[in-house]
């Protein structure tokens, strides 16, 4: 009898106490991404704006669901798809339930895929896919599934956002495209064609070619290319050393136009461009630093350079993606149940200190946001990037990007 | 005609910074029989300390001071390092270097981080030297070329001319002997260490500003350095030189005409499927040659390794 009531008390404190232990418990969140290798600045610069988001926004604040604290770890995936994989599976056996990742969109395909293979065979390790980079259009369209979602605008957005701008200018008669040859070079050629020819169908596409990824070491022979083709404009998807390098060998050779660009700001890029880009680097991407749009993102900007005086914030999508997830658990009601997070993430809008509003669209998971066109340069910045006196000023914004682009995707939902 | 002229220069630039990496790496390779895998480790360390340097000082000292800190290192590391390996066998050797190489990313990630370091060309030189068809040739890429044809020249003459470059190389053929007649051999092994990695810390220095100084650098240009030794010929200078300008072509001028493969089957007479998803040559339509460039030089190295296994230069098998 005795022996029964002791079971009875330690198995309600072992009851009580688990209770209290799923209040204040912990949302790992694996970042899947290069932290070594010829990408590893782009990788980590991504994990500090990670770490540095949910300790601001969930954090510091306490936790949300009364404790519920994020904590970001990284998984480095040498910017390798097989490797993703591995670090998916130590990620998921470790409790991991959400994926974050964003630096290539072949490791984005690879991921998502494998995510919703082990989603449906196991139920109870479930984990979330949230894509901050990756911006192939196919993870929303074809291969698009419900555990995936973006809060990146994905290439063809962007390029609508650089065709708006191209469309404008008349001085631009001759355009030339160039990136990396993989699914997201490839998707920003057929985007730039396809819209180059409906909004401007007089601008001739004098060259549209691929080159290896992370292979190139000395640009100049592409340079020369575009310099004699006699192109007023370049459009590249191309990032990190990448990025730097084709941008460097323009300049250098000679090339005096617009350089359209996706991601050729921070992580030490800004910084080696210097003067050298100034006028002719523009990048299309969301949330406005220069000039910075409201107090709070000077707090939080500030805040960030106390903690890595080195750092940028360079990706403030990765600020709305821990903000989004934070309230779409809080809209949820747990922080366990993947399947009611992502399904509160449908169709939820939420404003981001950025100075926009996003809208995760409920038909194909791609956030719709304010995108802008920046410019490089080193007047009117409050904020530069690399400590270098140079920064991105918006130049044009288009509001709410995208709203209505169409979409393939048709997925099951759980 | 205007691009081959720009093209011919810009592949010599390549080249010869390739051969400044090369001509260290089969130096080494000839005294020791060790394959440096770490070589252009000391290639992106050069880079590193000439931006070091250039923050308190600027280029021009960097320039001198860079390498030599390289060489001194490098010395260091046959000294108390490669040396007792050494009689272990050349198994031993090969896995120290490539344990060095890594070693020497996580420290230059250590001190300076993973972004690029903004490490910029001397203000002197940042203009364009002269036009070509629109092409602007920038004044540093001249100023590379004199360096390294400098380089060349100044170690062809201490190897053939001068009695340190006799002791060089016949410590190369016949060590013990050289040993017997009263030459302190491994010295003379640590002294070509030391210049070899320093050659690299030059050529670390000057394409620094050029192809961009981050952690990835020795990494993007470690495995060409092999392939160039390899068609050259293991341990022959000359050999090196020809490799390197041959390389530097190759890719430069692979890169620059977008020669696309479907016209040669087009010229066998093929045509062009309507739907390529279900043709067997897809991938071979779709092709240019910008495309393969990076991969020429290995399949110019195979084709070497059929052709002449000892390289276009070298003496022995390789």
């Amino acid at each position: 009898m005795s022996f029964k009531t002791k079971f009875g008390v330690a198995a309600a404190l072992a009851l009580s106490v688990s209770a209290t232990a799923v209040c204040a418990e912990e949302m790992k969140i694996a970042f899947i991404d290069p932290l070594s290798g010829p990408f590893a600045s782009t990788g980590s610069n991504g994990l500090h704006q990670f770490e540095f988001a949910a300790d601001k926004l969930v954090n510091e604040k306490g936790g949300i669901l009364g404790g519920t604290t994020f904590k970001v770890d990284g998984f480095d995936n040498k910017a390798s798809p097989q490797e993703s994989l591995i670090q998916l599976q130590v990620a998921i056996d470790q409790g991991y339930k959400v994926i974050v990742q964003g630096n290539s969109s072949g490791v984005a395909h690879a991921l998502t895929d494998a995510i919703e293979k082990h989603n449906k065979r196991n139920p109870d390790s479930r984990v979330l896919f949230l894509n901050y980079a990756a911006v192939d259009p196919a993870l929303t369209n074809d291969d698009c599934n419900f555990w995936h979602f973006r809060f990146d605008a994905n290439a063809d957005i962007k390029m609508d956002v650089l065709t708006d701008v191209i469309k404008d200018n008349q001085d631009i008669k001759k355009v030339y495209i160039i990136g990396q040859d993989y699914s997201f070079g490839k998707a920003v050629s057929a985007a730039a064609n396809s819209m180059l020819k409906e909004k401007r169908p007089d601008i001739e596409v004098v060259g549209d070619e691929l080159h290896p990824i992370g292979k190139v070491k000395d640009f100049t022979p592409y340079a020369r290319k575009i310099v004699s083709s006699g192109a007023d404009a370049v459009i590249t998807g191309n990032w990190g050393a990448d990025m730097l390098g084709l941008g460097k060998a323009l300049v250098a050779n000679g090339f005096s136009g617009p350089v359209y660009t996706y991601y050729a700001a921070g992580s030490g890029i800004t910084a080696a461009f210097g003067e050298a880009g100034k006028g002719v680097i523009r990048l299309v991407a969301e949330g406005q630093l220069n000039p910075p749009p409201n107090d709070q993102v000077v707090e939080y900007y500030k805040a960030y350079k106390a903690k890595y005086p080195d750092g940028n914030i360079d990706q403030p999508r990765i600020y709305n993606t821990i903000g989004f997830l934070s309230a779409a658990i809080e809209k949820a009601g747990t922080a366990d149940d993947v399947v009611s997070i992502g399904k509160a993430m449908e169709g939820m809008e939420w404003d981001s200190i950025f100075g926009t509003k996003l809208m995760m669209r409920a038909e194909d998971h791609q956030v719709i946001q304010n995108m802008h066109v920046l410019v490089h340069t080193n007047e009117g910045v409050t904020f530069d990037y690399d400590n270098s006196g140079f920064g991105t000023v918006t130049e044009s914004t288009i509001d709410m990007a995208g709203m209505d682009s169409p979409t393939t995707c048709k997925m099951d939902r759980p | 005609m205007d691009l081959v002229v720009i093209n011919l220069i810009d592949g010599l630039v390549t080249g010869l910074l390739l051969f400044l990496l090369s001509s260290g790496l089969t130096l080494i390779f000839s005294m020791m029989g060790v394959l440096n895998f770490a070589h252009a480790s000391f290639y992106m360390l050069g880079a590193y300390f000439a931006y070091q340097i250039s923050l308190y000082v600027g280029f021009w000292p960097g320039l001198i001071i860079a390498p030599v800190l390289v060489g001194v290192l490098g010395a260091l590391v046959e000294r108390y390092g490669l040396r007792r390996v050494h009689q272990y066998g050349h198994v031993p050797e090969l896995i120290f270097t490539f344990g060095l190489a890594l070693l020497i990313e996580e420290i230059v990630q250590f001190f300076w981080g993973k972004n690029i370091v903004p490490f910029e060309e001397p203000a002197a030189l940042q203009f364009a030297l002269f036009n070509i068809g629109g092409n602007a040739v920038p004044a540093y890429k001249v100023f590379m070329i004199f360096v390294a044809i400098a380089i060349f020249l100044g170690l062809l003459y201490v190897l053939t001319k001068t009695r340190v470059g006799m002791i060089i190389q016949a410590a190369l053929s016949y060590p013990k002997t050289v040993e017997a007649l009263g030459h302190n051999v491994p010295l003379i092994f640590m002294g070509v260490f030391g210049v070899g990695t320093a050659l690299a810390g030059v050529a670390g220095v000057i394409a620094g500003p050029v192809l961009g100084t981050f952690p990835g650098m020795a990494f993007l240009l470690g495995s060409i350095v092999f392939v160039t030794i390899v068609i050259g010929g293991l341990g022959s200078l000359f050999g090196a030189l020809v490799a390197s300008l041959l390389i530097g072509w190759l890719t430069t001028f692979a890169a620059t005409y977008n020669f696309e493969f479907a016209s040669i089957l087009t010229a066998f007479g093929m045509e062009r499927p309507e739907d390529l998803s279900e043709s067997y040559l897809r991938d071979l339509w779709v092709l240019t040659l910008p495309q393969i460039g990076p991969i020429l030089p290995y399949l110019l190295m195979v084709l070497i390794l059929v052709v002449r296994p000892y390289g276009l230069f070298g003496k022995r098998d390789a």
